[in-house]
């Protein structure tokens, strides 16, 4: 039984290796996806440029701006020196934030009075503006914290804050949106190589006819099927490695977690993969049929509905439910609890066992249109 | 014991039955020969036989065992060739060699002697390297053969296995079968080509999903038809075909390059009433005039023609 899936299985390598189409989508799909998603949509927003207008210029101007620059989200550009240029400088996108400090500031902290900091923010790109308009209140509300502890010290008291407002990201402390990414995107990837491989390679056994001669030997389906999805399953860890190390070395993404169960996850996740890639198989009798079919089942939900990029919780009901046909929804959680968190399989143990009915009810699914198609 | 006993084989698609209740026997270690035109259902009936399409109705023993309640052990006892090419066209030969043997379970010495004896019948000894799909039609086909029955199978299943390959080439294919058979395996073959039928010790011709006839090429040409033939060859075959078609006496005709072949209602009509009415009547020069014991051909033409008569009505 070994040898004849083993014979499959070689057969199947020998001929990826001289199918350039299929070698194209099985490796060279994958490092562009993770550069585009790696690189181009890269939420973070860093070195904001900023201006400055300062007409105190004092010690407690220049601590401010230098706690703003001394993260990587501010760039000073330049300082100004009159309103006119304010316009200037947003107008002509010379940068995307103008500062402006009065010119009393100094004089009213010393005499315990509150001070109206300006924050001028180029509104055109809405998503900017807002993360802008968050790293300053945190950067400000810090150096408020910072001034207030001063002045008591001074008065020989200590602060008590009742409630530390510290708003972190947990599994994500930084808000590195890359971070968050990978997890998705390996799911993606690995979902591309499984669907879409798996049924591509067995579809063209149909249409070339070549299935015919497999069907009167003597192997059995479950032969015949382990034996085509062993390459394909060596080829999707090779991926994932892949995508775990250019996570490391361009993002310097650790796994935090255990990596035999993320191997373990993995192959839950393959599992339910190869199975709707099989039964897309049995429902197309042509390689384009398959193709497409794959992307609509696979593709596009990864992206759209796995949570990838769209958080599943802000979605309507309707479409959540609908989350449920996509198996990287399943994966995605496991790799954020092992990639980001660390966890243990307590916290993602239900997410197998959906995997694991996920891969069933399609192998099922699929042995049943194949017994009907013997009657046409 | 019949190698192939089939019972009321029946296949419907549908409403379309494309393999209509036929019944015949396949003896151990013959070359059975089935006959048939486009779609008569011929290569229907030989995927049922080897297991991968569910007869409507009735039944088979393939090397005794059923297809409908063990084609497991009936696909262990056969070997099949598809009538689509369906070796890998990206493999090499010896891959495609190694493939095979490897599903049949065949290592170590006893793959090594099949894979020479293969590479031998295809005249492919020194090309086990080359991509198959760059081989000329009639290799290819006898390296499929070769594969076909590298396991050595009591049975091996034909489905024209010498459609659009040069005549020396289907030459050659042939004596590969009959080396087989000499061997005692029972060969079960389709073709459109009748003077490959002559090679055959059985023969079965099946026309819209029917059988219509059955026996060696002697029983059919003697018992299929009574009435005499002539061969005709006259300059203008096809102005003599015209005017032969008008005579009461004159059953089916037809072409066979510059020959008509008449069949004859009249026993009474001799070679005498061919010239008086194509020369002398009609001025078409007549170069020969000849009662012949019929072809296949003929008993064929005569068979679906009568067959496809009875069916109109
Ligand atoms: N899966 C199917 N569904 C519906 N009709 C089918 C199916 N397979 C075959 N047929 C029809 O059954 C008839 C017999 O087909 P079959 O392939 O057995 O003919 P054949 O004798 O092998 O012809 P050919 O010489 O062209 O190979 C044809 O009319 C064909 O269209
Ligand atoms: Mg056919």
């Amino acid at each position: 039984m070994f040898n004849r899936i083993f014979a499959i299985a070689k057969k199947e390598m020998r001929q990826l290796k001289r199918d350039i189409r299929m070698l194209f989508i099985v490796f060279f799909f994958p490092v562009v996806l993770l550069a585009i998603f790696g690189y181009a949509i890269n939420f973070d927003v860093h070195h904001i440029k900023i201006a400055v207008y300062d007409q105190d210029r004092s010690e407690y101007t220049r601590d401010y701006i230098s706690g703003l620059i001394s993260s990587e989200y501010f760039d000073l550009v330049t300082y100004i020196d009159n309103d006119d240029q304010i316009k200037k400088m947003l107008d002509e996108k010379i940068v995307q934030a103008v500062v402006v400090f009065p010119k009393d500031m100094s004089r009213r902290l010393l005499s315990k009075q509150e001070v109206k900091i300006q924050f001028l923010v180029d509104g055109v790109d809405g998503t900017s503006a807002n993360v802008i308009q968050n790293y300053v209140n945190a950067a400000t509300y810090s150096y408020s914290i910072q001034l207030t502890k001063e002045y008591l010290a001074v008065t020989g008291k200590n602060l008590y804050v009742p409630i530390d407002l510290q708003p972190r990201f947990w599994f994500n402390p930084d808000l590195q949106s890359t971070r968050f990414l990978i997890p998705g995107l390996m799911g993606m990837i690995l979902i591309i190589t499984a669907v879409i491989s798996i049924s591509l390679s067995i579809v063209r056994e149909k249409e070339r006819g070549t299935i015919e001669q497999i069907n009167v030997s003597p192997l059995s389906s479950i032969e015949f099927i382990l034996g085509k999805t062993i390459p394909y399953i060596v080829i999707s860890l090779i991926n994932a490695t892949i995508v775990l190390l250019a996570g490391y070395i361009l993002f310097g993404i650790v796994i935090k977690g255990n990596i035999l169960l993320l191997l373990l996850g993995t192959f839950a996740f393959l599992f339910a993969a190869l199975s709707l890639g099989v039964f897309i198989s049995t429902i197309s009798d042509s390689q384009q049929v398959a193709f497409q079919a794959a992307n609509v089942t696979s593709l596009l939900p990864s992206l759209i509905l796995s949570g990838f990029i769209f958080p599943i919780e802000s979605m309507p009901i309707a479409i959540q439910v609908l989350t449920n046909i996509t198996p990287a929804k399943f994966y995605i959680v496991i790799l954020r609890a092992i990639l980001l968190r660390g966890a243990g399989i307590s916290a993602f143990w239900d997410q197998l066992i959906y995997l694991g009915i996920f891969g069933l009810v399609f192998i099922v699914l699929a042995t049943l249109v194949d017994k009907k198609s013997k009657n046409k | 014991m019949n190698a192939i006993e089939v019972k009321n084989l029946t296949k419907v698609f549908g409403k379309f039955t494309a393999v209509d209740n036929i019944n015949f026997n396949v003896k151990q270690g013959e070359i059975f020969g089935f006959l048939g035109a486009n779609g008569a259902g011929k290569s229907t009936t030989i995927r049922m036989l080897i297991g991968i399409l569910e007869p409507t109705y009735g039944d088979a023993l393939v090397s005794g065992y059923s297809i409908k309640n063990q084609s497991d052990l009936v696909k262990q006892n056969i070997g099949y060739m598809s009538q689509k090419f369906s070796l890998y066209n990206d493999l090499t030969v010896v891959e495609n060699i190694r493939f095979f043997a490897g599903i049949y379970g065949l290592d170590g010495k006893k793959y090594e002697e099949r894979k020479e004896w293969v590479l031998k019948v295809a005249d492919l000894e020194n090309m086990g390297n080359v991509i198959t799909g760059s081989l000329p039609g009639g290799i290819k086909q006898r390296l499929a053969l070769g594969t076909a029955v590298i396991h050595e199978p009591k049975i091996v299943f034909l489905d024209e296995p010498t459609s659009g390959v040069d005549p020396i080439s289907r030459r050659n294919f042939w004596d590969l079968i009959n080396e087989l058979s000499e061997g005692g395996t029972t060969v079960l073959v389709t073709t459109h080509y009748l003077d490959e039928a002559e090679f055959c010790n059985d023969i079965i011709l099946i026309n819209a999903g029917k059988l219509i006839a059955q026996g060696n090429s002697q029983e059919l040409k003697s018992n299929y038809i009574k009435n005499p033939i002539l061969e005709i060859e006259s300059d203008r075959v096809v102005d003599s075909l015209e005017i032969l078609e008008k005579e009461k006496w004159v059953g089916e005709t037809s072409i066979f390059g510059n020959y008509i072949h008449v069949i004859l209602n009249d026993s009474t009509i001799n070679e005498q009433h061919i010239f008086q009415l194509l020369q002398n009547k009609n001025g078409i020069a007549v170069k020969r005039v000849e009662k012949i014991t019929p072809t296949l051909e003929d008993v064929f033409i005569h068979l679906i023609e009568k067959d496809s008569k009875k069916n109109v009505q």
